[in-house]
């Protein structure tokens, strides 16, 4: 038995929860899925001294759809969000989660509070003009992805709110892409992305982009938008030559970090090959 | 002390547990399963993998106290009672799909609910399925042969 010794909650329902939250706060862990957790307390990198169970909260689990966004529920794992929520780049993005099994217990909220700079979820999120939702006991505020997201592990939401869901525009672009690099090749190879991109854009009736989105992930202490590129290529035609310029652009606006895969270098040479992959898949 | 009751292969099992008590550990160490192994405790090598209502999970990665109320089947359910081996293990047996055979549990319950399925599987598809499981003697193809021809009828 490895993790540290915890005290265990199982509120039945959100409200119970938010309040087991607002009394334990900074000693709490909240428990979904687990998948990142659980690894960490057995490694002993975390030793929350409460855990919070949040799957036992029907309220929590549902994907819903409501004044022209998509609510994913913090009870909702990832498994039944690649099938159901509808979100295409969602769907994309889920296969390169962990692997199967992961994704069977792991939820979109969980990947979205946990904030790893290489999650995919993160990403898509903030692809799509996504907010996340935090509820306290003193009330209810919805924070955008592009606000959320501070830097490595680290988010807007404060020690007493819950993370009940993120929302997503229901109209979002419907072309996407998403692409990664692993230490792995494959697809749930349950590797951490080196890097990464999800993308969007929509083409107009005379076949010039708007929406363009392009998100990058393990490029810096947290997912990041290729601005830049994303303007190079919006009201222009998806032309070979265009798409190479804003490829150009999304490597060399980034500042990557260096680990034990890979240099700076690297990452941004791995930034403009999946970018131009990614939009001439959606270009094609 | 937290009273957890979790239906392991077809039984209730009713006990007390401490909250830090793994799924994984309560299989081995209180229930006496150890068909489940584990290998690094952490989700990556998924030799732990077991079914929690039907879909595969990591064992390592689930405290007990998670699995309340839902139903585990463990490898020890795949042979039927008379000891018949699923047809799973014997393709595993005939294709030499195992050699010392710590990862093949996992990798059996990883792919056990796509067999069942009843669908002819494409190595792709089964490739997949075990990208989770690490065998560090097999090299995989003869593994991924068997669950193909397991899978044809």
């Amino acid at each position: 038995m490895k993790p540290s010794a915890f005290e265990y909650l199982a509120p039945e329902t959100c409200e119970e929860a938010l309040g087991a939250l607002a009394e334990h706060g900074d000693d709490a862990a909240v428990l979904a899925g687990g998948q990142s957790l659980i690894p960490m307390m057995n490694l002993r990198i975390a030793a929350p001294r409460v855990l919070i169970d949040v799957m036992r909260a029907p309220e929590l689990r549902g994907i819903g759809n409501a004044g022209g966004r998509i609510e994913i529920g913090a009870g909702v794992r990832m498994a039944q969000a690649e099938r159901e929520s509808g979100v295409a780049l969602m769907t994309a993005a889920l296969r390169h989660v962990g692997h199967p099994a992961i994704r069977n217990c792991g939820t979109v909220c969980g990947s979205v509070a946990h904030a790893d700079p290489a999650g995919e979820v993160p990403a898509v999120l903030l692809a799509l003009d996504g907010e996340v939702v935090l509820r306290s006991l003193r009330g209810e505020r919805s924070v955008a992805a592009d606000d959320f997201f501070l830097s490595y592990y680290s988010t807007a939401r404060e020690p007493d709110e819950l993370v009940v869901a993120v929302r997503i525009p229901s109209a979002s672009p419907p072309r996407v892409a998403f692409r990664e690099v692993t230490p792995r090749l494959g697809g749930s190879t349950g590797e951490f992305a080196t890097a990464g991109v999800a993308a969007t854009a929509e083409p107009d009736d005379l076949g010039r982009w708007r929406r363009v989105r392009i998100a990058l992930l393990g490029v810096a202490d947290r997912p990041v938008r290729a601005r830049e590129a994303e303007a190079l290529l919006t009201g222009v035609e998806p032309t070979n030559d265009a798409i190479a310029a804003a490829a150009e652009s999304a490597a060399t606006t980034v500042d990557p970090p260096s680990d034990v895969h890979a240099g700076p270098d690297y990452r941004r040479r791995a930034v403009r090959v999946l970018t131009t992959r990614a939009l001439a898949e959606i270009a094609s | 002390m937290t009273r957890v009751s979790i239906e392991v292969n077809g039984t209730v099992e009713e006990l007390d547990v401490p909250p830090r008590l793994l799924l994984a550990d309560l299989l081995r160490d209180r229930l006496g399963l150890t068909g489940t192994k584990i290998g690094c405790a952490m989700g990556a090598c998924g030799a732990c993998t077991v079914l929690l209502d039907g879909a595969p999970v990591r064992a390592c990665l689930m405290f007990s106290v998670q699995a309340n109320g839902r139903s585990v089947r463990t490898i020890e359910n795949l042979a039927n009672e008379a000891g018949e081996l699923h047809p799973l293990q014997r393709a595993l047996r005939e294709h030499h799909g195992l050699q010392c055979g710590y990862c093949t549990p996992g990798i059996l319950m990883a792919i056990a609910p796509l067999l069942e399925s009843g669908q002819p599987l494409e190595p792709d598809a089964v490739r997949e399925a075990i990208a989770g499981n690490l065998c560090r003697c097999t090299g995989y193809d003869t593994i991924v042969d068997a669950v193909v021809e397991a899978s044809r009828p």
